[in-house]
């Protein structure tokens, strides 16, 4: 059962999901939830129409105030499969610049009648923000802000590891690259706790570990094969180029030496273990192309699951937003 | 405060589903279909529809239908979170279809469902067979073979229960029926 949670502005008063901010404060069965929903919709793709009717008529909008690709172009997907019109806007090029508050351009979207922001900022905690200042029958769904959350991406990565390992409790997951700084690791760590893996390992230098691992859950490997030792299943991060202009690293070749992920190095893990990254692969900086290529990488498939879980989130947000009973 | 009758036992349900299938191959022979393609919607249809299918010795595969996606109400009482894939292992285009499901009350369920079949492709011909058979009906939908009309009254709400044994409960309700 989910326990009604007033002070999380994600659920309603039944509990169940009114905006997706961040994984932090969401139960184990209502993941779980989104994982069983994401299956369901994971067969429309396979059909002749890729099209549900379950959102006709409903207006969701794209915040992109950061730009990407991937991310922007699956939720559209997502919500063109679910049958809902949908505005892309890329806001750093348009109001903003003309000195329109971000306040504003949300009431024009809402006089526009729009049902759902899909949000993507470079401030950690806008999607919540949004959230709060949206009209009541607006969802809300962070596409990932700042460094701190990016719950989407965790559900894909969450769904590919159940559709490839099953259950979760023996599970042994090591994420590789700058944790420090990833909104995807801080939302992979949450949801990997909550749905109950054995053990989660970070691996990296020290410049990019978080100074909080206790508090986390999880362990600490400067070493990448010590730390992909007998692991289930490997998560690399997208190395940011900017993390080398800061100084806290001294250039990718270097990074490449240490924690570039090889076939060599993957034969520490175990022989069934699965390779993800959230994408955009850096090619020999993150991880060899034999390995991105290889029969172990399951990074294309976690794009096409990545569609099927905001299918589930869109529509778990946005039932009952018709009204009463 | 709801009461639950037994209406039918597992092996009057047992006698219903023979002569459905008796029904339904009269029907088939009389169109001339010698494959068809039986799809039942979860859950009771489903449930139904393997008996059925299984006594038929249908040569395809039985296909699932779960029309949580299609129905209409769903902006208003939300999605059940119980629900399963559809799974239609054999393409449905130019297929002569027994579609099977437990009760047909409304008819929504039923449109629903044709909706989403024709999402998978555009069959041959769909046949419709239920269980039971009530009143209540609000769209233009009848069905080909039943097991049973019973004479119900709009609070009275019947309910196929499984999936082992079968048995048929009709429960009284304040509510109206969905």
């Amino acid at each position: 059962m989910i326990i009604p949670n007033q002070s999380n502005i994600q659920l309603d008063a039944e509990g169940r999901l009114k905006h997706f901010l961040t994984i932090d404060g969401l139960n184990r069965e209502l993941l779980t939830e989104i994982l069983d929903t994401a299956e369901s919709f994971a067969g429309v793709s396979e059909r002749t129409v890729k099209k549900v009717p379950l959102l006709r008529g409903k207006i969701i909008t794209n915040l992109f105030f950061e730009t990407s690709t991937r991310t922007r172009t699956t939720f559209e997907l997502a919500a063109k499969r679910l049958s809902a019109d949908v505005l892309s806007l890329n806001i750093s090029a348009s109001s903003t610049s003309k000195g329109e508050t971000l306040l504003d351009t949300l009431r024009n979207l809402e006089a526009m009648h729009c049902d759902m922001f899909v949000v993507r900022h470079a401030d950690s905690g806008a999607a919540h923000f949004i959230a709060q200042h949206a009209a009541p029958h607006i969802s809300v769904i962070n596409a990932g802000d700042g460094r701190h959350a990016h719950p989407t991406q965790a559900m894909l990565d969450m769904f590919t590891i159940r559709r490839h390992k099953g259950d979760f409790s023996p599970l042994k997951v090591a994420i590789v690259g700058d944790i420090q700084h990833s909104r995807v690791a801080r939302s992979q760590i949450l949801a990997l706790n909550t749905l109950g893996v054995e053990e989660i390992r970070i691996i990296g230098p020290a410049t990019l570990m978080p100074a909080d691992p206790e508090s986390l859950g999880v362990k600490i490997f400067h070493n990448l094969e010590e730390g992909i030792q007998d692991v289930d299943v490997v998560i690399m991060l997208r190395l940011q180029h900017e993390r080398m202009s800061g100084a806290l690293l001294p250039s990718e070749h270097e990074y490449y030496q240490l924690y570039g992920l090889t076939d060599e190095r993957l034969e520490a893990a175990k022989p069934d273990a699965i390779v993800m990254h959230p994408g955009p692969i850096n090619r020999g900086v993150e991880m060899d192309s034999q390995v991105a290529d290889g029969p172990r990488s399951v990074i294309l498939q976690q794009v096409s699951y990545g569609i099927a879980i905001r299918m589930a989130v869109m529509a778990m947000t946005m039932q009952r937003q018709g009204g009463a009973q | 405060m709801n009461n639950s009758n037994p209406y039918k036992s597992a092996a009057q349900i047992d006698d219903l589903v023979h002569q459905m299938v008796d029904q339904l191959n009269a029907r088939l022979a009389e169109r001339h279909i010698t494959n068809p393609l039986m799809i039942g919607i979860h859950t009771g249809g489903v449930w139904l529809a393997e008996r059925l299918h299984r006594q038929m010795q249908l040569k395809e595969p039985l296909g699932t239908l779960d029309i949580a996606f299609y129905r209409d109400d769903f902006t208003r009482i939300g999605m059940n979170p119980q629900v399963r894939p559809s799974h239609l292992p054999v393409t449905v285009d130019d297929r002569h279809i027994i579609l099977v499901d437990d009760v047909l009350q409304t008819g929504r369920t039923i449109r629903a469902a044709l909706n989403e079949i024709f999402d998978y492709g555009r069959p041959a011909s769909i046949i419709l067979a239920t269980l039971v058979e009530r009143s209540g009906r609000e769209l233009p939908i009848e069905p080909d073979v039943v097991g049973i009309c019973p004479d119900l009254a709009p609070e009275n709400h019947i309910t196929l229960t499984g999936p082992e044994p079968l048995g048929l409960i009709i429960k009284e309700s304040k509510h109206s029926p969905s």
